[in-house]
């Protein structure tokens, strides 16, 4: 493992991406619901302000080539799309009136 | 005082006298009886759509679907002269079923050559035909041209794939889906190939799922805190009209307005949307689909400002176009009076770089919160119309395609009992 894992620019955001860089819903899905809304609201805080220079710095490469810590950065921002809905909208990590409702996702595109 | 422009009988639905204006039962939704009607009358008939082309990408590939309701999975393949067949997935010897993976009850794809029996290794070209009994000569006068694999109807809309267990259906695929559907042929589906497929089993009957996804009326109540609260009491007070409602044979649609992110001011949309240039509506940049012009078949009424179209396909297939490029198909599977798999697939040209995924990323995470609300709200429907406790429920003129849905599955459990009888 490198001892970072997202490109330089992007270092003050090294404390989130061992909790938020995930590469599938599911785990960013199981990851928001057991989370406190302090640690969402954090991540989201500091991450936020940067979300259209991450999406600048990832669209510089191909999709299907993307360099180990842009593919990072880039699930950071699938993060933060995923934690934007209990911070922006409803206050908890739970969506209301969605009781024991689940709806899985099987096939998502990669990355 | 209606926004937009109504038929001139005054309603949609007094445009359909067909479908009443009464108070509705659900008892349709609620009947374990019923239900059993369904499974023959509905299932064993109509033309079921099971996947897309796309699902097959070389002569090999083949992708099993179970139909609980139906009591049987299908194999689909791609043979080796690149044709789509369907086969009950049953190996002709002791009833095993054919292609599974680990667990016998959950869907299965893959790439073959011939299919393979686990248990005795009885193989079948993927034409169907038996090729291979493990040591034939110990059967009594078995003939391997009598044990090809079972055959179901199978044929292709747009790159849809259709499945229909009936011995001899009644209509060609193209009879059944008629000009209102077939009209959309020549939309780029086959150019929309990159795929977020949802599943989730809903504790409600097939057709009350079916209902919500087909009247937008709910959409500013339960959705109310999807809004920012800046724009609650605006979505509040316009509720919900549709653009243009059109029924024809078994299916219908709808096509509504909204969804212009970009026209609105921020305080108006969450910040992420801001961000990602993107929602529930899908990205607010669209691809280029290569058109010069819609097929005739999407917003068939010339509609201002155009949103989406919801084409609600007998029985359970339901195709959402948006404007923005993209579209959307939802496939409701009965497992019992009250409970089916609901399955949600999202479709978008595939992203050339980081910003297109992520506003594709963007439109899966608020499908999938929306939906969650909607699944949801089906079970405490389901609970309460088992009560009986109340029996007529009045549908107002939003919600003419929920009364029309009831009424072809009415039409078809009758002439199916009518037939049955020899009436």
């Amino acid at each position: 493992m490198p001892d970072t894992l997202l490109p330089g620019q992007f270092s003050e955001l090294e404390a989130f991406a061992p909790t938020w860089c995930l590469p599938t819903e599911r785990e960013r899905f199981a990851k928001r619901m057991a989370s406190s809304m302090e640690d969402m609201q954090a991540f989201y805080d500091a991450f936020f302000p940067r979300a259209e220079e991450a999406i600048a710095y990832c669209e510089k490469f191909p999709l299907d080539d993307m360099p180990d810590d842009a593919e990072r950065l880039l699930q950071l921002l699938y993060s933060l799309v995923m934690v934007s809905f209990p911070v922006e909208t409803w206050r908890q990590a739970h969506i209301p009136d969605s009781g024991a409702a689940y709806l899985d996702l099987l096939i998502e595109p990669m990355p | 005082m209606a926004r937009f422009e109504k038929p001139a009988e005054g309603s949609w639905t007094a445009h359909y006298p067909e479908l009443g204006t009464e108070p509705m039962s659900y008892e349709d939704s609620i009947s374990p009886e019923f239900y059993e009607l369904e499974r023959d009358a509905i299932f064993k008939r109509a033309w079921l759509n099971v996947g897309r082309v796309e699902q097959l990408p070389r002569n090999g590939s083949y992708f099993t679907k179970e139909l609980a309701v139906a009591n049987t999975s299908v194999v689909v393949v791609r043979d080796m002269d690149g044709r789509v067949r369907a086969f009950h997935n049953i190996c002709r010897h002791r009833g095993n079923k054919l292609m599974w993976t680990d667990f016998p009850r959950e869907e299965s794809s893959g790439n073959c050559r011939q299919f393979v029996c686990k248990y005795h290794g009885w193989k079948y070209e993927l034409d169907g035909a038996c090729s291979f009994v493990q040591q034939e000569s110990e059967f009594f006068d078995l003939d391997k041209v009598d044990y090809g694999l079972v055959p179901v109807h199978c044929d292709e809309w747009s790159g849809f794939i259709f499945v229909n267990l009936d011995k001899e259906p009644s209509q060609t695929l193209t009879e059944f889906l008629g000009p209102m559907i077939t009209d959309i042929d020549g939309y780029p589906f086959h150019l929309q190939t990159e795929r977020f497929a949802y599943r989730a089993t809903v504790g409600s009957n097939w057709k009350l799922f079916i209902d919500a996804f087909q009247e937008f009326y709910h959409a500013p109540i339960l959705h109310a805190r999807q809004s920012p609260v800046a724009a609650r009491p605006e979505v509040q007070a316009a509720g919900f009209e549709g653009l243009h409602y059109e029924i024809e044979g078994p299916h219908r649609m709808v096509t509504t307005f909204g969804g212009q992110g970009w026209r609105m001011p921020p305080e108006m949309l969450k910040p992420m949307e801001t961000v990602t240039r993107s929602g529930l509506f899908g990205p607010w940049d669209a691809p280029d689909l290569g058109l010069d012009e819609l097929p005739a078949g999407v917003n068939r009424a010339h509609k201002k400002p155009w949103g989406l179209d919801s084409f609600q396909i007998w029985p359970n297939f339901v195709l959402l176009i948006w404007e923005r490029g993209w579209y959307l198909t939802y496939h409701y599977w009965p497992t019992s009076h009250n409970t089916h798999v609901f399955e949600g697939n999202l479709y978008f040209v595939p992203a050339k770089n980081a910003r297109e995924r992520l506003a594709h990323e963007m439109a899966a995470v608020t499908f999938k919160e929306y939906a969650l609300q909607d699944g949801n709200t089906l079970e405490a429907t389901q609970i309460m119309l088992e009560s009986r406790v109340v029996t007529a429920f009045p549908l107002n003129d939003q919600e003419i395609l929920c009364r029309h849905l009831h009424k072809v599955a009415a039409d078809w459990v009758d002439e199916y009992t009518r037939d049955r009888a020899g009436v």
